[in-house]
């Protein structure tokens, strides 16, 4: 088995780099499809695993050391559990159809090697950090999928745009992934072992400890730090501000990796350290707020937002506010769940949109769009699929977890948990309205796209290389693209079914531990009578009738009255703006910490390079010989006097030094 | 008397009496053929090293042997780092075949001088007394002075000549004299004897650390430490590059080998002082050494003063073996070993930096400008990796064996107790990537100066493409040399 376990990351990563390197020698057909192959023959073990993994075999242990010092082990290790299990399936069957759908979406980009080779990078990267048994890979891994995030990101790299939006993905990633790496060296320090199963043996020993400088309890500095990683690569606020604009790289890549599977990385992680988050109520609690903030506010963004991609950007940064607060309620198998329910509807409503955006030539605006649910009959009823899924309706997958995470909240006794259930049940409403007015504003009313082809106001920032311009009527997608949207949207609708076995059978075993006081999923097995029951109980409660009273709201403002919208923003004033303007985050964020840092660069260029190296340094030494160039003999026959001087001068220093210091231990 | 000569066991050193045989006959083949068949001395000098490396290797019994009165050891330590100069000389031939026959340089005296320079290399590493350390310096030294020289009309090679010889003169002088003080303190000029006569408390110690101090600057001179630095830079940038290259190489792990004799062997009881001595010098090294690599132009001059940083961190390895005057063996051959793989791991990397200047130079052209790097990608992709894992690996960066050479030093120090010393280490090995990374930069991202193909021969594309590969691979796999290096050391201390 060991050697299955090592070919699943490896065959993308194969692919990646037979296509990242000899991607000229193979053509576009050969480059796509060894990475396809790769990634196949990666999911197909994957299923053969999960299966090896129901039978009750479970794996943890090294296949290579790179090295060992002072008893810390770095190491190439796998864990084999449920858990992993889980995401190994949902990363490499969501990857499959992206790479599937590439074909389609990149089809005329001079990129396409390259793109296929990073996408592939990506799916290797992921795989090693879900597979990881101790914290060095599972940096390794979180590192390199950032790193795939950059790249794919800045994809187009000669759009200004995207270059910013791949820079500022990159440094607010450092922010989180700062506290990450203080996390660990927290852990490195205190409990010797980089391994998971020597630190989760020994975390009764850490809880009773103190952080030595800050007389921290222990567990909580380093929970606390291993989550403001998660924040920074599950984008929960405040280090949420890259996510939006990381839409600047190609649409595939905004459904593999910012929103089906790596930002998920953070959500995944904290799971995994659930042993250690469940000694710390302080640190859930920090966690269930962080998640209740980003849910809300991240939703009520999304209702402003006109650009299709940005709407399910921001939804996505809602659904991962979602999988935070279950994580804070303890309820780590609901957030592994929600992951993956999220991941299918997410990747639908991504590749939907992508659809879309191909239908109307690489225009992403709404406003532009309207009318066309005509032309794209299957987008249509594959993105409506994501919309209800989204929202969170029966019998959708989004129903089945999302209401488990309300539930799970609602239950949950740590301090911020009423806070916490408040945002979620608004935050259901806000879902509805959010989701419907996407699918009311491209898909019914007026088609607008005839007038906004002329309209070239806005048009260029989005476009890419694509020759197409002009008024061609939108048509349906070819195959490679649809087919993904089908395959998709069943699991977008299914794997919510899957609840009895995933919350309430032991799915997880003991890849996840619950701390007795924080058992809230026990009772709500108790009241779990089955998929049918829970959809019957489900139209009676509240969160059913808030997403769809949020739908209606939707349909009464953009199908009945769609004069209305623009009345309500004239009247809101400033509430819009605010939204509009994201709570100024960015604007914050580009004023004091990219001015700030510009300011000390600035600082240490002209203090330091300037001054220092150039002056002193470079033209001083340089100055000194250029102002007795006339006299070089001179100096020739000079320097090595200088440097003989240097000798003894060494030997003097040195003899003071050690005399010094032998008659001072003798008086 | 004649009568009491007794017949020294010749066994131990037969590399060295073979390489002293093969020498005289490296003369004359070229006396006979040298006008004619120039590869002939070169061919004899490379196979020679070669039958140096059977017989040490056929020899080597892991036990430790003394001979010759007790002046000559063999040990498993001689074995190892003689292995290691036979590969770095053999290296560097290859590297420079082309180099030198452009230039005119490919005489008989180039290959004489070097297995010369070896053979002084192999008694050093060998020595068991100071007469025996000296004999060995000098026979290196002086080879290595007429080396510099070699390319006679060059004027500026003649002035780094001049320049090595008076300072190595000089720093010969203050060894010497350390030397006469250690022997007047002890009365013993024995390694194993000075020992003794420290463990028993026999000496007087102000004698005993004036003499310390001046072996101190000794080494200090040979391996390149601040304040006895200023011939490096100097020296390797005249010197015909195939010169520098096998300065840069070999050299150091005969220093390092005197070093250890010296201080570790021999002086162990003083540790406490020297070890103040080195701290002082490596932190000094290290820091100059980054600072000015920095400013430098020329890619020879930036080696040097990477190669003064470089031995700075060897020494913060050297200097760890006894914490608080408490000698505890394990954390001794742990901060040894630390240090002698530090040395291997450089000379790997040094011999392949400048492997690369060899490989983009031609006739009549010298590639030592930072400047002729640039583009190189587009001229050669592979060879761009092979110096882009060079770089990488001396400045550092996980993955390569530099990585692992600086995290076993520094590991070392802070077992030792300088933390202080081994945060400031980081900090100047922080500022010293990015003289390496200027150059990945300008072979990745600068368009080419020099346009002209690569005309290097087979031999040095493939050693060198060898020599990139192996510091990777170490880097991946670093325990098996850190192995080799502990259990040297652990059989031969």
């Amino acid at each position: 088995m060991k050697t299955l376990y090592l070919l699943v990351p490896l065959a993308p990563l194969a692919g990646a780099i037979l296509a990242g390197f000899f991607g000229k020698l193979l053509g576009r057909t050969g480059s796509h499809v060894v990475t396809i192959l790769g990634v196949a023959i990666s999911f197909v073990l994957s299923v053969l695993i999960y299966q090896d993994v129901q039978a009750g075999h479970l794996f943890n242990g090294a296949v290579y050391t790179w090295m060992e010092s002072g008893g810390l082990k770095l190491q190439v290790g796998f864990l084999i559990d449920p858990l992993t299990v889980t995401m190994m399936l949902v990363v490499n069957f969501v990857s499959l159809m992206v790479h599937v759908y590439t074909i389609g979406y990149m089809a005329e980009d001079p990129g396409y090697q390259r793109f296929f080779s990073y996408i592939s990078l990506f799916t290797f990267s992921m795989l090693m950090l879900v597979m990881s048994n101790n914290f060095v890979q599972l940096f390794f891994g979180w590192e390199a999928v950032g790193l795939v995030s950059y790249l794919l990101i800045g994809f187009w790299y000669t759009r200004p745009t995207a270059i910013y939006a791949n820079l500022k993905a990159f440094l607010v990633n450092r922010v989180g992934d700062f506290g990450f790496l203080l996390g660990i060296g927290l852990i490195a320090a205190y409990a010797g072992s980089l391994d998971y199963a020597e630190v989760f043996a020994k975390r009764n020993e850490l809880a009773t400890l103190t952080e030595a400088v800050t007389g921290w309890p222990l567990i909580t500095a380093v929970c606390i730090c291993l989550f403001i990683g998660a924040m920074g690569k599950s984008a929960q606020f405040p280090l949420h501000v890259w996510l939006p604009d990381s839409m600047e790289g190609p649409t595939p890549i905004s459904a593999l990796i910012h929103a089906a599977t790596m930002v998920t990385a953070g959500i995944f992680m904290v799971s995994r350290m659930s042993p250690l988050f469940e000694l710390s109520d302080t640190a859930l609690s920090f966690v269930i707020v962080i998640g209740a903030i980003t849910t809300l506010f991240m939703a009520l963004i999304a209702i402003v937002q006109t650009d299709i991609k940005r709407v399910v950007a921001y939804s996505t940064l809602s659904q991962l506010g979602y999988m935070t607060m279950a994580l804070g309620a303890s309820a780590y198998s609901v957030a592994i769940f929600h992951l993956m329910t999220h991941a299918f509807f997410k990747a639908v409503l991504f590749l939907g949109a992508g659809s879309v955006i191909i239908a109307m030539h690489h225009e992403q605006d709404m406003r532009r769009m309207g009318g066309l649910r005509k032309y794209l009959p299957i987008t249509y009823a594959t993105m409506l699929i994501g919309a209800f899924a989204n929202a969170g309706l029966p019998p959708f997958a989004g129903f089945f977890s999302k209401d488990s995470i309300i539930e799970a909240v609602h239950l949950a006794k740590v301090p911020g948990a009423g806070f916490a259930y408040f945002c979620a049940l608004a935050a259901v409403f806000v879902g509805g309205l959010y989701s419907f007015r996407l699918i009311f504003f491209t898909f019914h009313g007026k088609e607008r796209f005839r007038e906004a082809a002329h309209d070239a106001h806005g048009h260029d920032a989005h476009h890419d290389d694509h020759g197409h311009h002009g008024s061609a009527e939108p048509h349906e997608s070819p195959k490679v693209v649809t087919v993904p949207l089908i395959l998709l949207s069943i699991p977008a609708i299914a794997s919510g079914w899957l609840i009895g076995t995933m919350l309430y059978g032991n799915w997880f075993g003991g890849a996840i531990t619950i701390a007795d006081a924080h058992k809230g999923l026990a009772t709500m097995a108790h009241e779990f009578h089955g998929v049918l029951g829970m959809m019957m109980h489900g139209v009676t409660t509240l969160p059913f009738w808030l997403a769809i009273s949020g739908a209606a709201t939707a349909w009464y403002l953009y199908i009945v009255r769609p004069d209305l919208p623009a009345v309500i923003k004239k009247k809101s004033g400033v509430l819009a703006t605010i939204l509009e303007e994201k709570y100024g985050f960015d604007r914050f964020n580009d004023w004091f910490f990219a001015g700030g840092a510009r300011l000390i660069g600035r600082g240490l260029w002209k203090g330091g390079d300037q001054v220092l190296i150039d002056g002193v340094m470079v033209n001083g030494s340089a100055s000194v010989i250029g102002g007795t160039a006339g006299l070089v003999r001179l100096i020739q026959s000079g320097r090595i006097y200088r440097y003989a001087f240097s000798m003894v001068f060494g030997v003097l220093a040195l003899l003071t030094f050690a005399w010094w210091s032998v008659f001072s231990r003798i008086l | 008397m004649l009568n009491n000569f007794v017949m020294p066991d010749l066994y131990p050193a037969a590399p060295e009496i073979f390489l002293l045989l093969m020498s005289f006959l490296v003369l004359f083949v070229d006396l006979v053929f040298g006008a004619t068949h120039r590869w002939m001395a070169a061919m004899l000098t490379v196979i020679t090293l070669i039958g140096c490396a059977a017989i040490t290797l056929v020899t080597s019994d892991g036990q430790t042997t003394l001979t010759f009165s007790n002046m000559f050891v063999d040990d498993l330590l001689s074995d190892f780092l003689k292995l290691m100069t036979y590969l770095a000389v053999i290296m560097m031939l290859v590297y420079s075949r082309q180099y030198m026959a452009d230039r005119g340089l490919d005489k008989g005296e180039f290959y004489v001088l070097v297995l010369y320079a070896t053979l002084g290399m192999m008694v050093m590493i060998s020595a068991a007394n100071l007469l025996t350390v000296y004999l060995g310096l000098e026979l290196m030294s002086l080879s290595l002075y007429g080396l510099v020289a070699i390319d006679r009309d060059n004027t500026r090679a003649t002035e780094a000549a001049m320049k090595y010889f008076v300072l190595g003169a000089l720093a010969s002088g203050l060894l010497l004299y350390g030397m006469s003080m250690i022997y007047g303190a002890t009365g013993s000029l024995e390694i194993g004897g000075i020992a003794q006569a420290l463990y028993h408390g026999q000496a007087e110690k102000p004698v005993l650390v004036l003499g310390l101090v001046f072996l101190v600057a000794g080494i200090g001179f040979k391996l390149g430490l601040v304040p006895f630095h200023m011939w490096i830079p100097d020296v390797y940038h005249g010197a015909p590059t195939a010169v520098t290259m096998f300065i840069g190489s070999a050299p150091k792990l005969a220093a390092f080998a005197m070093a250890l004799r010296l201080l570790v062997y021999g002086l162990f009881g003083l540790a406490v002082d020297w070890q103040q001595m080195l701290l002082i010098m490596a932190v000094l090294s290290i820091g100059l050494g980054n600072l000015a690599a920095i400013a430098q132009t020329n890619i020879k001059r930036m080696l040097a003063y990477s190669a003064i940083s470089h031995m700075g961190y060897m020494v913060l390895g050297l200097m760890s073996g006894v914490v608080g005057g408490q000698i505890d063996p394990f954390t001794a051959i742990n901060a040894y070993s630390s240090a002698l793989y530090y040395t291997v791991a450089y000379v790997l990397m040094s011999l392949g930096a400048f492997g690369m200047v060899l490989l983009l130079s031609r006739a009549g052209y010298e590639a030592e400008n930072l400047e002729d790097f640039k583009g190189l990608n587009k001229r050669s992709p592979w060879f761009a990796a092979v110096m882009l894992v060079i770089m990488f690996s001396m400045a550092g960066i996980p993955f390569f064996i530099g990585f692992f050479a600086k995290f076993a030093v520094l590991l070392a120090a802070i077992k030792a107790g300088y933390t202080t010393v081994a945060v400031i280490a980081v900090m100047f090995s922080l500022i010293g990537a990015f003289y390496y990374l200027r150059v990945v930069k300008l072979m990745y991202f600068d368009t080419p100066v020099d346009s002209a193909p690569i005309k290097a021969g087979m031999d040095l594309r493939f050693l060198l493409s060898l020599n990139g590969i192996a510091v990777a691979a170490f880097g991946l796999f670093p325990d098996a040399v850190m192995m080799v290096c502990t259990t040297t050391l652990m059989r031969s201390l």
